[in-house]
């Protein structure tokens, strides 16, 4: 070898600025090009709108009635809370006969169980989640961890408040919470979404910009646009 | 066929009879499912309220037209079955729009969905999507095999193409029903039935349990809601088929609950006892002992 001095590798760019999300050009197959930019092509572009409700009332209290009568809670666990909700699916607990039921994919789930304390990675991907699914949506979270931190209160990477990054509807005290707590909750929330109070989606569109800025503030990793549906 | 006006509200009145009891028997199928797991299951009228729930969601996002034709595609599948198949044998008012033909016109609608699926959710660009898809597709293939093969020997046993003759044929007791004079069509046909029904052992390509949820991963709101839909009148068509075909049809109403309910049961038995197959493990078994099945059914008659 004719250079033996160590050189360290380049430090690998984060966020935006990363290989994969540069603007590039592509050869297809069949020998065609084209462009690629992944943060325009893939992602779209438009920022949450805030959606009316029905203009008479009585619709939108039997809409209201119906979608607290069929919850269906995206099941992804974050925090050590996940597992307390796993018992609710079997027969002790039984979730299934309040109307609560599980999907896997957050297109068709509009219930988002933060279950626990939530580190700035899984921060990430909590929120793209959640802007995936469909208006109205509710946010539980679950567990001392995301009121104010809770035994992680002074963790390097993980967040506080669960309320500056997402729109909480409810919150279940506890460390960790029984699932007789969160069926209870569930019934809370029940209770609240038909007083029509579930506009969490409504406040995250309208608030948009100031929950951005906190998301930023602590996601130094920034690599997808900033509203991802 | 004669068409006479007043055979539109009649078939819309059968629509929304067949409608109303699939949500039910889905629901009971499904409580069914719980008890066998030990729960005490959904309640009654919680498929009402997904189907409102969904449809009253506010926001959609669209991938593109046949993401919009998909679930369109398949519901008219489901719709088109019911109305173009005799669902009460010998009655004016339920017997829709059924003609001499009407055999092969129905096995076209039960695999039309399929496809207008397989296109709206291969637009939606999920990748768990197109793996379903796949899946799906030769699963329902293979399966299709054995039940086209035993509907084929049926209508060579009877010499005709019109589902109404076929149930006309079979009338006067039990006996004369298919199941009796052509078992081994009726058993093929039982496999491919097991096949199409999205139900354990089958239902690898949606694995509901899973995170991947195959085909529909990508559809929401409206468009899942028109696919629930589907999801109730589709079985209950293919089974007013199978009712038609092999077990002598109905004659009213309580009678058509009964067998369909009946024939509903041994796709869902089936689905609690057994567990999950995988695709290249169903498709043999519907090769290995459907397919034989069909062609023996054939060669008897
Ligand atoms: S509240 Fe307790 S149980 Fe829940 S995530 Fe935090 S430390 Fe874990």
């Amino acid at each position: 070898m004719k250079d033996e001095k160590y050189t360290p590798l380049p430090r690998r760019p984060i966020g935006l600025d990363r290989e994969e999300l540069k603007k590039r050009t592509v050869t297809a197959p069949d020998g065609q090009t084209f462009e690629v930019d992944p943060i325009r092509d893939y992602y779209c572009q438009d920022a949450p709108k805030a959606h009316q409700r029905s203009y008479i009332k009585i619709v939108e209290d039997f809409f209201n009635w119906c979608r607290a009568e069929s919850l269906w809670i995206l099941g992804y666990g974050t925090g050590c809370g996940a597992i307390e909700m796993r018992p609710l699916m079997t027969p002790r607990f039984d979730a299934y006969r309040y109307g609560i039921q599980w999907r896997p994919t957050p297109r068709q789930a509009n219930l988002l169980m933060i279950s626990g304390y939530l580190s700035v990675k899984t921060l990430k991907r909590a929120i793209r989640s959640y802007e995936q699914m469909q208006n109205p949506k509710y946010v539980v979270g679950l567990g001392s961890c995301t009121i104010n931190g809770g035994m992680y209160w002074d963790s390097y990477n993980t967040i506080k408040k669960l309320d500056e990054y997402l729109p909480v509807d409810l919150y279940i005290a506890g460390c960790m919470p029984r699932p007789e707590a969160l069926l209870a909750g569930f019934e809370d929330l029940k209770k609240i979404i038909k007083a029509g109070g579930g506009e969490g989606a409504n406040k995250y569109a309208e608030n948009f910009e100031w929950y951005k800025a906190n998301q930023k503030s602590v996601i130094k990793d920034w690599d997808m646009p900033d509203y991802n549906w | 066929m004669s068409f006479e006006w007043i055979q539109i509200p009649y078939a819309l009145l059968t629509l929304l009879i067949v409608f109303v009891y699939g949500v039910f028997m889905t629901t009971i199928i499904r409580k069914m499912g719980a008890r066998a797991g030990g729960r005490y299951g959904i309640r009654l009228y919680q498929t009402f309220v997904d189907l409102a729930k969904n449809y009253a969601l506010r926001s959609h996002i669209s991938h593109g037209i046949m993401f919009y034709l998909g679930p369109v595609f398949r519901l008219t599948g489901g719709v088109g079955l019911i109305l173009f198949v005799p669902t009460i044998y010998g009655s004016v008012m339920h017997q829709n729009f059924a003609f001499a033909g009407d055999l092969v016109l129905a096995l076209y609608f039960v695999f039309f969905g399929t496809l207008g699926m397989a296109l709206g959710a291969g637009e939606s660009g999920h990748p768990y999507s197109a793996v379903g898809i796949t899946r799906g597709l030769s699963q329902m293939t293979a399966a299709e095999l054995p039940f086209v093969l035993a509907v084929f020997a049926v209508s060579l046993q009877y010499q005709t193409l019109s589902i109404t003759e076929i149930v006309a044929a079979q009338q006067g007791g039990f006996l004369s029903w298919t199941l009796f004079t052509n078992p081994i069509a009726v058993v093929a046909a039982m496999i491919g039935f097991l096949g199409t029904m999205m139900r354990s052992p089958f239902d690898v390509f949606l694995a509901p349990q899973e995170i991947p949820i195959g085909p529909p991963t990508e559809f929401h709101s409206a468009y899942l809601a028109l696919m629930q839909t589907n999801r109730i009148l589709f079985p209950i068509a293919k089974i007013v088929i199978y009712m038609n075909l092999f077990f002598g049809g109905a004659t009213n109403w309580p009678v058509f609950f009964l067998k369909v309910f009946l024939i509903y049961l041994v796709s869902a038995l089936v689905g609690v006892v057994f567990p999950r197959f995988r695709v290249e493990q169903s498709i043999r078994f519907f090769l290995i002992w459907g397919l034989p099945l069909g062609i023996l059914s054939i060669l008897i008659v």
